[in-house]
């Protein structure tokens, strides 16, 4: 490539003053990609689960003492469930797949057949016509004694301002380390400035735009900035692909959008480009208004 | 354009020191030739600084190819400093550059294409005795050699106006004569060349007027004929 293979008039390899650049700029990346990655996670989570949850009602029926007493409260939740207004769906979990929600809880002991299992019955509603959440509890009682109806909506609404909240503060990180990375560069493309100065002066006097000399610093930033962006995120990929291999590996996977997606990888890598393009710019801009000063 | 330099009651100091430059006024048509001599501390580099823009007046007025430079937009700098080449008399060659690479420098800044520049720099510096010495690094050629690299370096953009501040202070006097030679041979393609030197033999071995400096004022001795032109206008001058 042309433009980075670019020879260039200032003795940069001689210049100690942006040494650290890359390793200053390798863990701000760093920071940044994790804080991004956690911040996707946390939007997936909370869209996934108020998609899910927040229109959905849980009817848990308590476990009667044979099978045909379980069937028989079933039907009677369900036919109540039916008739009910704003209720668009009923479907009763199959013990399989309650024994599943369960096994986080009760681990092995969960695969017992033996054991009696409540059973659960989603409830789609239409959040719009929410039924009257007390009448149906009360009508539900009167049929199967100690059914219970959850409401994720009521309490999945404060969890999820939690977690937007979360979602919040990590963009809030994010945007901080961006101006930190933007803040160093500054520094050492000052004290650049000041190293060559000698050779800017000559430059100068043999005709040398601003924009020239400008060019020179901005590329040899976005060249440090990138070397520091690779080690940065590939660092951050690393702790990433080894959380999730230790999520899987503890038995998480089951919590929905704990794994990144494939838009939070992109975002990551994406840092890749934007990093470069951050230090060329705040290089370019850096030197543009010192030299301005310049006579 | 009839003038390429036009000083007015020019005054120089440096910080809250003693004017180094008083009231110099004078005039440098296009294709003239002149030394400018004085003795050590007498102020030749600051005239110079001021005629190639390191350096703004502390009063008067500097004009530049008909701009007054008070009136220059910091953008507008460059465009005139393309039209003049300056010799420094510390040379301030580029250490981490080889010779090639700083005789190419303001080809480069000017956006040529290095096809181009490798022709025209490699020509110059066969010119000027330093086919040998390309690739030196600055720090390895003799004084004389880095003097000529100055040299090349300050001709190479064939500037309208040419500036050497002590040129021949490290060659002996037959080098000397050539690079007289080849600033003559610029003057005749109609760059206005200014030399400061102490070189009394480069000095007489030709005729173009003189510039003094003493005590922190110009005279102009021209020696073809009676004083030049320039000086009958500004009766502060008339002192040789
Ligand atoms: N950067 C500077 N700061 C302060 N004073 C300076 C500066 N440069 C030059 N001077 C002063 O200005 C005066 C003229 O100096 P200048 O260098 O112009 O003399 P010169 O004629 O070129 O001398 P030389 O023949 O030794 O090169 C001197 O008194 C010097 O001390
Ligand atoms: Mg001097």
């Amino acid at each position: 490539m042309a433009l980075l293979s670019r020879r260039t008039d200032l003795p940069f390899e001689r210049d100690d003053s942006s040494r650290y650049l890359p390793w200053l700029t390798a863990f701000m990346v760093f920071l940044a990609s994790l804080t991004l990655a956690g911040v996707f996670a946390l939007s997936d989570l909370a869209s996934t689960w108020d998609k899910g949850l927040s229109e959905t009602l849980t009817v848990q029926l308590p476990a009667g003492e044979d099978e045909r007493t379980d069937e028989r409260r079933a039907a009677a939740a369900i036919k109540i469930l039916e008739a009910a207004e704003g209720v668009e769906e009923v479907t009763l979990l199959p013990p399989r797949q309650v024994r599943d929600l369960l096994k986080p809880w009760l681990g092995a002991a969960a695969d017992a057949s033996r054991l009696p299992l409540p059973q659960i019955i989603d409830v789609e509603i239409d959040r719009d016509g929410i039924p009257a959440l007390a009448t149906l509890t009360e009508q539900l009682r009167r049929a199967v004694p100690g059914a219970a109806v959850d409401d994720h909506g009521a309490w999945m609404s404060g969890f999820l301002r939690a977690l937007r909240s979360a979602e919040a503060i990590g963009v809030l990180i994010f945007l901080l380390v961006g101006v930190a990375t933007a803040g160093t560069i500054v520094f050492t493309t000052r004290a650049g400035l000041g190293v060559h100065r000698e050779v800017i002066e000559v430059m100068h006097l043999t005709g040398a735009h601003d924009r020239y000399i400008a060019a020179q610093f901005a590329v040899r930033s976005m060249m440090l900035g990138l070397r520091g962006a690779a080690m940065g995120i590939s660092s951050a990929a690393m702790v990433l692909i080894a959380l999730g291999v230790l999520v899987e590996f503890q038995g998480f996977g089951v919590l929905p959008g704990v794994d990144l997606s494939l838009g939070a990888w992109i975002a990551v890598v994406l840092l890749l480009p934007a990093t470069g393009l951050l230090a060329w710019l705040t290089a370019r801009i850096t030197v543009l208004r010192s030299l301005a000063r310049m006579v | 354009m009839d003038e390429i330099v036009r000083f007015q009651t020019v005054g120089l100091r440096y910080g809250m020191g003693p004017e180094v430059l008083q009231d110099l006024s004078f005039t440098l048509t296009p294709g003239s030739f002149h030394f400018l001599t004085g003795e050590s501390g007498a102020g030749k580099s600051s005239l110079m600084r001021l005629m190639y823009l390191a350096k703004k007046p502390t009063r008067g007025s500097v004009s530049l190819f008909g701009r007054d430079i008070a009136s220059l937009r910091h953008d507008d700098y460059p465009t005139l400093r393309r039209r003049i080449g300056v010799v420094f008399q510390e040379f301030r060659l580029l250490s981490h550059q080889t010779a090639f690479d700083n005789v190419a420098l303001p080809l480069r800044v000017s956006g040529m294409r290095e096809k181009e520049i490798k022709k025209h720099v490699e020509e110059l510096l066969t010119w000027v005795g330093l086919e040998e010495n390309m690739a030196a690094w600055p720090e390895t050629l003799s004084g004389g050699q880095q003097q000529r690299v100055a040299i090349a370096r300050a001709v190479i953009a064939q500037p309208r106006l040419l500036l050497a501040d002590e040129p021949t202070g490290n060659v002996d006097d037959r080098i000397a004569a050539r690079l007289l030679h080849l600033f003559e041979e610029l003057n005749r393609l109609g760059t206005t060349v200014v030399i400061a030197t102490h070189n009394k033999s480069l000095i007489s071995s030709s005729l173009h007027p003189i510039m003094h400096l003493d005590g922190g004022r110009l005279s102009i001795e021209d020696r073809e004929s009676e004083p030049a032109a320039t000086v009958e206008t500004l009766p502060r001058l008339g002192r040789l």
